[in-house]
């Protein structure tokens, strides 16, 4: 008996000697402009090939600006980081779409999208959000330039066994209660170090009842709970999100690969290393208050106090995060003022996303104190969310429409807060800085997010719905 | 990589939880192509200021943070992005070993490939390390990774864990790729029964 974790793992063991790490086959290598460069010059100064273009897809999408794609790039570092990287791709002959590709995109919204993401696979990226293919049944998990160059040169990467972490989140959500506040009340009850070592296994009847890209926001983020993956068994939402995408299997192919996905789930009675039920019905709309994606709270909570907290380095760091975000223990965060309001990121920027955000803002006006950026994750997304008249929707309520990437949610090429603003942000990561230098975050569902940039302030959806 | 050699120094204190690799490097740094140049930037916002003058209050900008190898960290170090700009900006600083309670994955592997040691400790022996730094910030201990060993002012042994590996290649300064290309066959053999079943992307 065994899980899809051990299931995966055990059909990619190319070797395993005694003492060292397992060599793993990797299925599918995705590329980016900004882990890869010293890993290309790596295999030129060893004069290595990559062994398997066939299996690498790169795309630009963390230092690319998100506005008019025709403009030339400002910004002269990244212009030469998106460069090298076409050239890189030229080069070894590695399938790459570019800064002016209909098909660009943030890495982890477009191997899905194009059916490059499997069920049974391996997925490596030089990106720790790589865990978001783990949504497909696949295991997907983040890795260094070192091991980037390692996967471009052999197609395999050394790994230890992962511990299985199984979280079964059973019952119905709440109105107003998204996959986003699934994620962060997860990582709010274990922390970020609560996966460390471990792959999670997210089951239950609230998981099956999710969308694939429900999934995939769930996934995304099992790096900030400290895991390195996290999968969902496929089934027939998964088989169906899959048929007819440019690179799925076709026809006799197709067959043969569904019946190899189908033995994929978890064998009844497998045991797991850990495990954790939470009841969907629990879980509020969920926001972060710190500089940690495990500093979460229910939205309607009051912010910790950190005089409760007994262990003194960890209240230090309460005391230190709250000084950060200039917040005060005790007091609620709901009507905190907002600055910023960015929906977008490998976590939140799909259709569905979209579709989500467009619902509560279709027919209202931002409030003006407020810039909201919208930016969709890939061109494919664009594209959809224009045909269903998505920006007009944006626009009217006076948010800023974009080209597609990851933009704020890193902040790498030029979309920022300004020190000491805050934001209420769709995408995953709080920490210190990570919205440009002194800016303050808190994590959020698209629904949170387009409340709050009605309101101009932290906002509870559930009031306006 | 230079094999990885005992040595013997002071600790500077990091007594915080959960240190990101966005704080470690923050993310605007990462348009470079090169590994070069990264010691300037390392903990740059914590380090200095707006104008870009060091704060005189962060441990690095104080005697205690100079010419030292290791640095002492609260729980769960190097989480969040998997940049390997963090162990690239810790050795080229100085850095050849962090001690904390825990560490990241993806940062103990990047680690472990560029000689930089992530020293795991129970929590009553990182309390006793802060609290010797705080009473003797002059105090030195010894990294031994062939025995795997910690050797305190006082002559107290703790032994931590690695991989054996990994172990392996640090003291002998090999790095992980030489050693998979040894594997040719291995990885060949593997491709041909998957012949198939690989989904390839028709490049």
């Amino acid at each position: 008996m065994k899980t899809i974790i051990e299931k995966v793992w055990d059909s990619h063991v190319v070797h395993q000697q005694p003492g060292a790490p397992t060599l793993l086959y990797i299925d599918l290598h995705l590329v980016h402009e900004v882990t890869s460069p010293q890993a290309f010059a790596g295999l030129r100064q060893r004069g290595l090939k990559v062994r398997r273009p066939d299996l690498t897809l790169a795309t630009a999408d963390h230092s690319i600006p998100t506005t008019d794609r025709n403009l030339p790039i400002l910004d002269k570092i990244a212009a030469n980081q998106l460069d090298q990287l076409e050239q890189n791709c030229r080069d070894f002959g590695i399938q790459c779409f570019g800064v002016h590709s209909s098909q660009q995109g943030i890495v982890h919204v477009i191997g899905p999208e194009y059916g490059a993401t499997q069920p049974g696979m391996t997925v490596c990226c030089g990106d720790s959000h790589t865990a978001t293919h783990g949504a497909f049944g696949a295991l997907a998990f983040g890795i260094g330039t070192s091991e980037v160059e390692q996967i471009l040169a052999t197609q395999c990467v050394l790994q230890r066994k992962s511990k299985t972490f199984q979280v079964k989140v059973d019952g119905v959500l709440s109105p107003g209660v998204t996959a986003k506040d699934i994620i962060l009340h997860l990582i709010s009850k274990i922390g970020v170090g609560g996966g460390t070592g471990c792959v999670f296994e997210y089951s239950g009847s609230a998981i099956r009842a999710l969308s694939m890209e429900q999934r995939m926001t769930v996934c995304n983020m099992s790096i900030e709970g400290g895991a390195r993956a996290g999968m969902i068994a496929p089934d027939d939402a998964t088989f169906q999100y899959l048929a007819g995408r440019q690179f799925s299997p076709k026809g006799a192919e197709w067959d043969a690969a569904l019946a190899r996905w189908k033995k994929l789930p978890t064998d009844e009675g497998a045991a797991f290393d850990h495990t954790l039920s939470i009841d969907a019905a629990s879980i509020e709309p969920m926001i972060t208050y710190g500089t940690n994606p495990g500093m979460g709270m229910g939205i309607t909570a009051p912010l910790p106090d950190p005089a409760s907290i007994a262990d003194p380095r960890e209240r230090d760091s309460m005391v230190k995060a709250l000084k950060y975000m200039g917040l005060e223990g005790g007091k609620p965060l709901l009507g905190h003022p907002v600055n910023v309001v960015f929906i977008g990121s490998c976590t939140n920027s799909r259709i569905s996303d979209l579709r989500s955000a467009a619902s509560i803002l279709k027919g209202r006006k931002v409030n003006p104190s407020v810039r909201v950026m919208v930016v969709p994750g890939s061109q494919e997304v664009k594209r959809q969310a224009e045909a269903e008249g998505l920006p007009q929707i944006f626009r009217d309520a006076g948010c800023d429409w974009r080209e597609p990437g990851c933009s704020m949610c890193i902040a790498m090429n030029g979309d920022m807060l300004q020190p000491g603003e805050y934001s209420v942000s769709t995408s995953n990561r709080n920490f210190e800085g990570r919205q440009g230098k002194g800016g303050r975050t808190f994590l959020a569902s698209p629904l949170t997010a387009a409340a709050s940039a009605l309101s101009g302030v932290v906002s509870d959806v559930r009031r306006i719905m | 990589m230079k094999p990885f050699t005992p040595f013997e120094s002071r600790l500077v204190p990091m007594p915080l939880d959960n240190i990101d690799t966005d704080q470690v490097i923050p993310a605007r740094f990462l348009k470079t192509t090169s590994k070069e140049g990264l010691d300037k930037q390392l903990f740059y916002d914590w380090r200095y200021d707006a104008q870009g003058n060091p704060k005189p209050d962060f441990i690095l900008n104080q005697p205690q943070g100079q010419n030292a190898e290791i640095l002492l960290a609260g729980d769960n170090f190097g989480c969040g992005s998997s940049r390997e700009h963090a162990p690239w900006a810790l050795t080229q600083f100085g850095f050849r070993a962090v001690i904390s309670t825990s560490f990241a994955d993806i940062f103990t592997q990047n680690s472990l490939k560029n000689s930089l040691l992530p020293l795991i400790v129970p929590a009553d022996v990182h309390a006793e390390l802060f609290a010797l730094v705080a009473n003797q910030p002059e105090a030195r201990v010894k990294v031994d990774l062939a025995s795997q060993t910690l050797t305190l002012p006082d002559g107290k042994i703790i032994e931590f864990p690695v991989d054996p590996f990994s172990k392996t290649c640090m003291l002998e300064g090999v790095d992980e790729l030489g050693w998979i290309l040894k594997q040719e066959p291995s990885i060949a053999e593997f491709e041909k029964q998957m012949v198939g079943t690989l989904n390839t992307l028709g490049a």
